[in-house]
């Protein structure tokens, strides 16, 4: 087990470069340069070139990449924003804490309408208990995140004036983002954990032990429900992703001060070191996430440690 | 696939099908499925027929003498801000949306299903690099590296496919992959392999068209899927250029005249709602269909 976790942290290093690698290649490909962007349309062409120059614009784009990890690395530096002119690592690290803290939200949200929901409605089956929420499931699954905000504004703040449409000053505030991000991926946790819950149930084990005279209580929550979460937890694991859109759509829909409605604000401005540095922090953070993931799955399914353990241990 | 009839008591007449013919039998039985598609049927051609209806001049050109009006026999679903038929942005906004999504459906399909089948069959080295370089590309989340896209090339029909296409393509080579892992290990396979086929030939004719049916499942489930990831592209600006309308951008305008006009955001949502629904619909009847022991 030791083994797995130790490579799996080190295969870290490697992702997030790769990462890094194809954020920046991508970005490689936009038009116009940094120094113009600085200084401005009307800048004579020579202090454009000597400023490319002394940022390392220049360069060719493997050094361009290896100075841009160095710099991330060891000084936090990730340039200077081409429309404010401050430090980008200042401007995004507050906006970055308040879109992770939604994001999480949302997965914590998640999990806690679809997972018991699912399991009650696979012990149900074909009750009402089953029926209404899959139903409901199915219907949501075909909502974005967007849609339902905009009708939880509509009803909640427009029509009954419950909550506050914007800001994030006080709790109440994170109540329609966070539950708007989270019913799509919900509504996924509740079908995945009731098809798996639905195929452990009737697994001989848990026939066996229903037969030894198990309550039907041990049987569910203890037998089958350990099973049963396995595939749920990828699951959960892989909403993040769909949670971080969210987040974003949340943030433009609510104006929350978060680091997605910037990285898309600054797309009209042509804000490149804010959309790099924004993209990479998100996407290191959603990696380090999924690592999280895949090592909670390893700790509960003793197949996937006892494989690690004859192969490599 | 082999279907018992009995024709007269007693005696069995055994009939072979098409394996279509079985699964459009299967697929019928199901309400649900039958419904979606009528649904989308329905769908598509008020899309095709979108210039007949209602000609895209009415979903561009603005008549502020007209603006906000509410759903009237004139305006169907009423007019927006800008005095624009809300029932003609409806209908070519769809026209945008569907397609983009039927066609990065398609390419992600394509070139997914190309990756892993390759990374399957072939194994070892190639495997391990195809399949470490797609855990990085796992690595960003869609909605960042499709902003990425967009800013670095630019709003547009093309960019987006592009920026679609790389954001959808990692399921499939993970689910062809493994297709083609479990396929690979057969005798038909070895026996295919014996006679002197090549690795091209035995992946193209003997092992795709054996996981096709999960393919197809997957992509049909895929359409609903990228119909909302691009609503929300639109929203976000990130869409189409406009005038262009989009459903994702009309709810984005819509969003401003909420208190005085909710017409103009519900019919929208309802679109992509009803869309997005009878793509499911479909896909799960044919999930149903195609593998009856997938069945819950």
């Amino acid at each position: 087990m030791y083994r797995y976790v130790i490579k799996r942290v080190l295969f870290l290093i490697p992702t997030i470069l790769g990462v890094i690698f194809i954020i920046l290649l991508t970005m490689n490909f936009t038009p116009g340069d940094p120094a113009r962007a600085l200084l401005g349309e009307s800048a004579p062409q020579a202090d454009v070139t000597a400023l490319n120059h002394e940022l390392g614009y220049d360069q060719p784009f493997t050094k361009k990449y290896v100075n841009y990890v160095k710099n991330m690395v060891v000084h936090q530096d990730f340039g200077t924003s081409y429309f404010t002119k401050q430090s980008v690592f200042d401007e995004i690290w507050p906006r970055y804490q308040i879109t992770i803290k939604l994001a999480f939200m949302g997965v914590f949200l998640a999990a806690a309408l679809g997972i018991p929901l699912g399991i009650y409605a696979a012990v149900r089956q074909y009750s009402l208990w089953d029926t209404i929420p899959s139903l409901m499931a199915f219907l949501l699954a075909a909502v974005p995140a967007f849609v339902l905000g905009m009708v939880f504004l509509f009803y909640f703040s427009l029509k009954l004036n419950w909550l506050p449409s914007y800001g994030i000053d006080t709790w109440q505030c994170y109540l329609m983002p966070a539950l708007a991000i989270s019913i799509p991926p919900a509504a996924m946790n509740l079908r995945f954990t009731k098809s798996s819950m639905l195929e452990s149930i009737r697994q001989d084990y848990v026939r066996t032990a229903r037969a030894k005279g198990a309550s039907e209580h041990t049987v569910i929550w203890k037998h089958a429900l350990k099973n049963a979460l396995l595939p749920v937890i990828t699951n959960i694991g892989l909403s993040l992703g769909s949670l971080i859109a969210g987040a974003v759509v949340a943030e433009k829909l609510f104006s929350i001060p978060g680091i997605g409605s910037l990285i898309v604000d600054r797309i009209s401005y042509k804000d490149e070191p804010v959309i790099i540095a924004g993209t990479i922090l998100i996407a290191v953070c959603f990696t380090i996430v999924m690592l999280i993931v895949d090592l909670i799955y390893a700790w509960i399914d003793p197949r996937i440690r006892a494989k690690y353990a004859r192969t490599k241990g | 696939m082999e279907s018992v009839s009995a024709a007269q008591p007693g005696v069995q007449v055994f009939k072979k099908q098409s394996q279509a013919k079985e699964v459009w039998r299967r697929f019928r039985k199901s309400k649900g499925a039958v419904a979606g598609l009528l649904m989308l049927s329905i769908i598509v051609l008020l899309l095709v027929f979108a210039d007949f209806i209602a000609p895209y001049a009415q979903a561009t050109q603005q008549d502020l003498a007209i603006k906000l009006q509410g759903p009237s026999f004139g305006h169907l679903l009423g007019t927006d801000a800008f005095g624009r038929d809300l029932f003609a942005r409806i209908v070519h906004g769809g026209r945008t949306s569907l397609s983009i999504a039927v066609l990065a459906t398609i390419t992600s399909c394509l070139l997914g299903s190309a990756l892993g089948a390759i990374a399957g069959y072939f194994g070892g080295r190639v495997d391990s690099l195809i399949m470490r370089t797609l855990d990085i590309f796992m690595s960003i989340p869609d909605i960042l590296f499709t902003m990425a896209v967009v800013f670095a090339l630019g709003a547009g029909f093309v960019n987006l496919l592009l920026a679609l296409t790389l954001a959808y393509f990692t399921n499939y080579v993970r689910l062809v992959r493994s297709q083609v892992l479990n396929l690979a290990e057969l005798d038909y396979i070895e026996a295919a392999r014996a006679g002197g086929s090549g690795s091209a030939r035995i992946i193209l004719t003997h092992i795709l068209p054996n996981a096709m049916g999960v393919i197809i499942v997957n992509t049909t489930l895929n359409v609903a899927k990228i119909i909302l990831y691009e609503s929300t592209l639109s929203f976000l600006g990130l869409g189409m250029p406009p005038p262009a309308p989009e459903w994702g951008l009309l709810l984005a305008d819509a969003r401003e005249y909420m208190r005085v006009a909710p017409y103009l955001m519900f019919f929208p949502a309802l679109a992509i709602v009803l869309c997005a629904c009878s793509v499911n619909l479909i896909g799960d009847g044919l999930r149903d269909a195609l593998d009856p022991h997938l069945k819950s």
